[in-house]
């Protein structure tokens, strides 16, 4: 008979609550009566919190557990925080926006924190199995989340959009994972830089591994040049979805990318840091450039994202500690400015309909200075501005690549962090210096009102005080180094 | 000997039924095709001795997604994707395009060592225990986690099918 | 080069293949057979689709209820859950309580999907 260790239970303690929350939410939604799912909301929320708590109970602890198939590290802990407040700050996005667009189902918030629940696994996967498993539960749930409006035409085709080049990427990354077991004999992280480190393999199999996984890693982090599906989709999904899908799996898919990079293939690093250069190069690039000629704000966050999504790479390529860590530190400023951003989003409705126009903006702070306010630190903080956290961001992760060499990398991103600075700003012009037009409905329920809080002192607090963001990161990944 | 004939045969046709369905004209006639596709990889699977995997391919793509597939093909409008043509003009960009990754692929793949570290489940062992004894033994206890996590994306999937394709959702 | 994998052919699988052989054979040699020696005089109301004696309405390629998908959709789903049992029942005595309990929980997660679809409707037909 095997052996279990009580070790096993500890480690997945955070994810068997997230868990046992998404059956119970699955599970009340069926006793509770139409109009009054948003208690599960409050609920999901609440679960949530009590997961935060636990998972800070176990900063500290370094497990390996089930057979090498997953592990507890500080690593893993920063990330499950950055996805708790995610989801709970989408959830909490999505209360009032849900109801109105009919759309108001306890499987919602289910499938929210099922898809937190596969990102967990995704960051304390310690094997390339459990770390796909992680990457499919998240990706089917947001998959459906994307589709759940579904009387809208552009929601369905969003789903299916990303479900068919999702699926298509999970397939190459997939080959990759094959081709590295049939070259290396194992799928454990640490068993495959052992076996790298031994110099017993021969041939460019393993580079080929390499590149597939960067392209199956590159399309959940919305990479360019698998950037594709990212317009339409974020346009065409629900605004709250959309909101916690630019966030919660850019970030999952970043903890997996790095980790496996980090751990499993420093082997040939000199390899796959050309790549993922060139590729931050481009999502920079394409994403700044293209975001210009948006007019719609849904389609222009999306190249913002993908554009974001060059700057966290910037951090990856510069590598070590503190590469590492400047990414870890992004990704969690990028969470609250994204959602505080697509929060205004969903709070804006003009003339009965949803306000995801660029000039459905115009005169907003004539009519409500409170939103203007808000809006204008978010985009502030996306463009990179002191004194907001986006600054604190940008300015971590070219410090990383300046010390490790690459400089002209750096001034890339500050090129075109100046050229992104066009279009946020466009927002605060159109919001600041033009004439409203037509009636706008502000529609903020305390919820929604709670969310925005959190995000702008997020951002804010960040901005001013970074140290204690960046010790956290640090001192998460002393371990792994 | 008669392995490499063995394997010649379902790999060809496997090949080739792969080719018909994607390039026949009718969904339906294309979804069939899948079916002697799927048996013939499960010949392939027993000639690699993984008999369990054999039967599930059977059990599962042949009988269950197979009849999901055909199910799909007719909630959609046949008459309307038979007049559509198959082989269009985009397959002149994207065929040597594919051929050209294929080639390249092969070419990696050819010219590599494999010679990874080996598992303690050698053909003899597995023959000793039997097959689907082996994989008990070691997806309850190496693979438990991943084991676990595939119950829940089967809960998933069940949520999702039901989310969005239920008439009346409430 | 690649190495060839399975060195061993599991030869106790060939009565299979034949017998596969043999089906195909059988139908392809009985249509055959039939082709040759039956009468041919085919006419306008022997080339018609037959549906229960009345004349045929409609086209057969119908669109089908999406509901179908649903159902169809389940089966898969319990179907893999079924064979993820398979080899957990054989090697029962084996993994002993441990493999009990594991088998447990996969089941009761499951056993809520199967609460849910069932709550839900999605197992009525209408």
């Amino acid at each position: 008979m095997p052996s279990f260790s009580m070790d096993n239970m500890v480690s997945i303690l955070p994810e068997m609550i997230v868990l046992s929350l998404a059956l119970a939410v699955l599970m009340f939604d069926l006793a509770l009566p139409k109009d009054e799912k948003r208690y599960l909301a409050y609920f999901s929320v609440a679960g949530l919190a009590i997961a935060g708590y636990q998972t800070m109970n176990l900063a500290g602890l370094q497990l390996d557990t089930f057979y090498g198939m997953f592990v507890l590290d500080g690593y893993a802990i920063f990330f499950k925080v950055l996805f708790y407040i995610a989801a709970a700050i989408a959830i909490l996005i999505s209360i009032g926006y849900v109801k109105g667009q009919e759309m108001d189902k306890g499987e919602y918030y289910a499938l929210i924190l099922f898809a937190t629940a596969g990102m967990m696994v995704m960051a304390s996967g310690a094997d390339l199995i459990s770390i796909y498993l992680g990457l499919e539960l998240m990706a089917l749930s947001v998959y459906i989340l994307a589709g759940f409006m579904r009387g809208s035409m552009k929601s369905n085709e969003a789903a299916l959009k990303y479900f068919l080049l999702g699926a298509f990427s999970s397939g190459i990354l997939l080959y990759g994972i094959a081709i590295i077991y049939g070259v290396t004999g194992t799928t454990n992280l640490a068993g495959i830089a052992a076996f790298i480190q031994s110099g017993q393999y021969s041939g460019p199999a393993l580079t080929l591994a390499m590149i597939l996984l960067v392209a199956g890693f590159g399309f959940k982090v919305a990479a360019v040049p698998f950037h594709m599906w990212v317009p339409d989709v974020y346009e065409g999904a629900p605004t709250s979805v959309t909101a916690f899908m630019s966030v919660g799996p850019k970030a999952a898919g970043f903890a997996a990318f790095l980790r496996v990079f980090t751990t499993a293939l420093p082997g040939i690093q000199p390899d796959w840091t050309v790549i993922i250069a060139s590729l931050a190069i481009m999502s920079m690039l394409i994403g700044n450039v293209v975001a210009i000629s948006q007019t719609n704000i849904k389609r222009m966050l999306a190249y913002s994202s993908i554009a974001h999504a060059g700057y966290a790479m910037v951090g990856f390529v510069s590598g070590g500690m503190q590469g590492v860590s400047s990414v870890m530190m992004y990704l969690f400023i990028y969470m609250f400015m994204n959602l505080g951003a697509f929060g205004m989003v969903v709070m804006l409705r003009k003339d009965g309909v949803a306000g995801e126009e660029l000039k459905d903006f115009a005169g907003l702070a004539k009519k409500n200075r409170t939103a203007a306010l808000l809006m204008m630190v978010f985009m502030f903080s996306l463009a990179g501005i002191p004194p907001t956290a986006g600054f604190m961001g940008k300015f971590y992760v070219f410090m990383a690549a300046i010390d490790a060499g690459f400089t002209w990398l750096a001034i890339i991103g500050v090129m075109m962090s100046a050229v992104s600075a066009y279009f946020y700003l466009r927002v605060i012009m159109y919001m600041y210096m033009k004439e409203p037009e037509g009636e706008f409905e502000l529609a903020a329920p305390l919820s929604l009102k709670l969310a925005m809080a959190v995000a702008v002192l997020g951002v804010l607090y960040i901005g001013m005080a970074p140290a204690g963001l960046i010790d956290f990161a640090r001192i998460s990944i002393a371990g792994m180094m | 000997m008669l392995l490499q004939t063995g394997f010649i045969y379902f790999a060809t046709v496997i090949v080739v039924c792969a080719l018909m369905v994607i390039t026949r004209k009718n969904p339906v006639h294309s979804v069939l095709f899948m079916l002697p596709l799927f048996f013939h990889v499960a010949g392939i699977f027993i000639m690699l001795n993984a008999e369990f995997v054999a039967a599930v391919q059977v059990l599962v793509y042949a009988g269950a997604i197979m009849v999901l597939f055909l199910f799909v093909v007719m909630l959609l409008n046949i008459q309307k994707e038979r007049v559509r043509p198959r082989v269009g003009l985009k397959w002149t960009f994207t065929a040597p395009l594919g051929l050209t990754l294929f080639g390249f692929l092969v070419a990696i793949l050819v010219r590599s060592q494999y010679n990874g570290t080996q598992g303690s489940f050698t053909i003899e062992a597995v023959k000793q225990i039997g097959n689907s004894q082996a994989i008990g033994q070691v997806l309850y206890t190496d693979f438990l986690f991943p084991f676990e996590v595939a119950s829940v994306i089967l809960l998933v999937a069940m949520v999702g099918a039901i989310v969005l394709a239920k008439k009346r959702l409430d | 080069m690649l190495e060839t994998p399975g060195a061993v052919l599991p030869l106790n699988y060939w009565p299979v293949m034949v017998y596969g052989l043999i089906a195909i054979a059988f139908g392809i040699v009985t249509i055959t057979i039939g082709y040759f020696f039956r009468p041919s005089k085919p006419s306008q109301s022997k080339l018609s689709p037959y549906e229960c004696g009345c004349p045929p309405v409609g086209d057969a390629r119908e669109r089908f209820s999406v509901k179908f998908y649903i159902i169809a959709m389940l089966f898969v789903l319990f179907d893999l859950e079924t064979v993820f049992m398979f080899p957990w029942a054989i090697d029962f005595k084996a993994l002993g309580a441990f493999g009990f309990y594991e088998m447990l929980v996969f089941i009761f997660i499951l056993m809520v999907g199967y609460v849910y679809a069932w709550k839900k409707g999605a197992l009525d037909w209408d």
